[in-house]
């Protein structure tokens, strides 16, 4: 089960973005930097992992990014990811140093790791979807001793579309976590594996009774992964997704995020395969 | 006793047109921006109203699928017409409506100042009392209120007509909201046509109704007046032009997620949004953000959207999700009735029938949602 984080105060005017300032930006790649954000006057509450924030670029527009950074981290800060996509997107990957943005939230459901304490982690993400899933990593890392395994399977379309490479390497050789990368183009040098995440993962060894597993990334590729984990004997519940909608509020207001009775805005982004999986299912719910 | 027959008060009042009209008076006297039906360019339509000799009297409608037509009526009857193209959500949600205004150096103000003028609804019936609750389920919730609809509604003074001539699309029997006006209200008025001249029965909802009641010369209702009144929207629940089939919709609607029946309808369907548009509880808005040549001021509206334009739920990457015409219907017609009930835990439906009178091409949501039942 996905969780919704306690102690959200509703704002005066729940559509009105509250300044940033861009403390921080890092390229990590071609299309994709990091922002780190801190308040300019207001602050919001510290985001959970898996909760997402409104980012405003002034005068272009909205859109929905999850949060990216170290959940811990407490200075008031928010990190986010963000790949240049769109205008909105792309204005706000473009935020330099110094400049202002605008931040509503933190909206909808967690990652609810600290609920899967005591069990085996597999995290799997395809492309930007590991930005969602950063903050489980090292949620994990950070309180190594709670839990079992931890497991990180990441592919890419292609070496170059990476994102925290830094990072990854960094994980390569940490022992405390069993790290997985795949490409689907392979180009010179690139000595690791070719194919969908879906194959580490089918190769992978787990206790699926005390497994708990995090997917972000392309909705096929979640399904395919989800799949595998049901077929290794997961139960649907124990399989977290995190999806993506067209959303205009972030609070249930403009009606754009529903997948069937779900609002995404508020019943996820963060959901239940269990709960997930019967919907997308369906063609065009 | 009460016409609408919960006994709660007993002393139901009674006034003449001429009350009618010292009602109206009384609330732009008291600083209320009265809106009522009025007939405008062959339509009912509901607008602000200087006196009660605005109302549509001696106007009734025709209405059928895809057919709105006005008509005289043979009596001097002020509410003898059913549904229009309006609602009153477009007073509660307002169909473009600016939210935030801020400069680029991050300084900003929400729209704070509600002080919108305080509106008196008059003639809100029983379907259109229910969607303001339902309009409430959605923008009004403890977690995020829409300080805009909340200011908005809080204010409104409310008086309901119950129905006693349901029209030919109306199935608000089936849906539970009417054809008596259910809580809401301040002041509830039951249209009596027969005899010389019409008359009004009239049930106190709150305090402030009370109040106006006290400011409008009116006598206690005789209990014949009352039982009588009471009868008529009685039998006006057996005189439903439409209605639902008599099973749990929502459990229909999930069973038939892959029906066949969603491509026949999309046949026929133009993705218009009219339904949307009229429907009184339909609230999807667009956000815009915009900002001045300068480039130094920005602002955010809202503007009402609706699930059947093509880019509703439109993902960079990966497209619209419903591209299909038989998906947007699907997906409006599911959650008008069945998954609201998940989302805000009631029907997202009325029963008021707009949205099959003002379809261009006469779908009939009772007719495809009898269907579905039919073909199980």
């Amino acid at each position: 089960m996905s969780e919704r984080a306690a102690g959200a105060a509703p704002s005066a005017s729940a559509m009105a973005p509250v300044p940033y300032r861009v403390r921080s930006r890092v390229v990590e790649s071609a299309d994709s930097a990091t922002l780190c954000l801190e308040p300019v006057g207001e602050s919001l509450r510290t985001p959970q992992p898996g909760e997402f924030m409104m980012l405003y670029a002034y005068g272009v527009g909205e859109a929905a990014i999850s949060i990216s950074g170290d959940p811990t981290v407490t200075d008031g800060s928010i990190t986010h990811t963000i790949r240049a996509v769109g205008a909105v997107s792309r204005a706000l990957h473009n935020a330099e140093p110094g400049s202002v943005v605008g931040v509503r939230g933190p909206f909808g459901t967690t990652w609810g790791l600290e609920g899967a304490a005591g069990r085996d982690l597999v995290v799997v993400a395809g492309g930007v979807g590991l930005c969602p899933l950063r903050p489980v990593v090292l949620g994990a890392l950070a309180g190594r001793s709670s839990y079992g395994t931890v497991t990180l399977i990441a592919g890419a379309r292609s070496r170059a579309d990476f994102v925290y490479t830094d990072q990854l390497e960094k994980w390569a050789e940490d022992p405390q976590i069993a790290l997985h990368v795949t490409v689907d183009v392979p180009v010179q040098g690139w000595s690791g594996e070719v194919g969908m995440v879906t194959e580490p993962l089918r190769r992978l060894t787990l206790d699926p009774d005390r497994t708990t597993a995090f997917l972000c990334g392309p909705e096929p590729m979640m399904l395919f992964g989800a799949q595998a984990l049901l077929a290794k004997g997961l139960a649907a519940q124990d399989i977290r997704v995190s999806l993506e909608r067209n959303m205009q509020c972030g609070i249930g207001w403009c009606g754009h995020c529903q997948l069937g009775p779900l609002l995404l805005c508020r019943d996820g982004p963060v959901v239940g395969y269990d709960v997930a999986g019967p919907l997308l299912g369906v063609k065009e719910l | 006793m009460s016409v609408s027959g919960d006994g709660e008060d007993s002393r139901v009042a009674f006034f003449d047109v001429a009350g009618l009209h010292r009602l109206v008076e009384v609330l732009i006297e008291r600083g209320y921006r009265v809106v009522g039906p009025t007939l405008r360019d062959n339509a009912i339509v509901l607008a602000e109203l200087e006196s009660a000799a605005e109302l549509p009297r001696g106007w009734g409608v025709d209405v059928g699928p895809g057919h709105y037509r006005v008509r005289r009526r043979d009596d001097d009857a002020a509410f003898g017409h059913s549904a229009g193209p309006q609602s009153w959500k477009q007073f509660l949600h307002p169909p473009r409506e600016r939210l935030w205004a801020g400069t680029r150096d991050g300084a900003g103000e929400a729209e704070s100042d509600y002080a919108v003028p305080r509106y008196a609804f008059l003639g809100v019936r029983g379907c259109d009392l229910a969607a303001i609750a339902t309009l409430g389920g959605v923008l009004g919730r403890a977690d995020y209120p829409d300080d805009s609809f909340v200011g908005r509604r809080r204010r409104a003074f409310v008086i309901a007509v119950n129905c006693t001539e349901p029209g030919g699309l109306c199935f608000c029997a089936s849906m539970g909201t009417g054809p008596a006006a259910g809580p809401g209200y301040d002041l509830a008025l039951t249209e009596r046509v027969g005899g010389d001249a019409a008359s009004y029965l009239v049930e106190v909802g709150t305090p402030e109704g009370a109040d106006v009641l006290a400011a409008v010369p009116h006598r206690v209702a005789d209990r014949d007046e009352v039982a009588c009144a009471r009868d008529d929207v009685e039998a006006a629940a057996h005189r439903m032009g439409r209605q639902m089939p008599d099973t749990d919709l929502r459990e229909l609607l999930i069973r038939s997620r892959e029906s066949p029946q969603w491509d026949e309808v999309a046949s026929r369907c133009l993705t218009c949004g009219n339904c949307t548009m009229v429907c009184p509880t339909c609230f999807c808005t667009g956000t815009e953000d915009v900002s001045d040549l300068t480039g130094e001021h920005a602002e955010r509206w809202r503007h009402w959207a609706s699930c059947f334009e093509f880019d509703f739920t439109y993902v960079h990457g990966g497209g619209s999700v419903r591209q299909s015409g038989a998906s947007r219907y699907r997906h409006w017609l599911t959650h008008k009735l069945g998954t609201w009930h998940d989302q805000f835990g009631m029907s997202g439906c009325v029963g008021c029938g707009r949205c099959i009178a003002w379809c261009p091409t006469g779908i009939d949501i009772t007719a495809e949602m009898n269907k579905m039942a039919g073909d199980e």
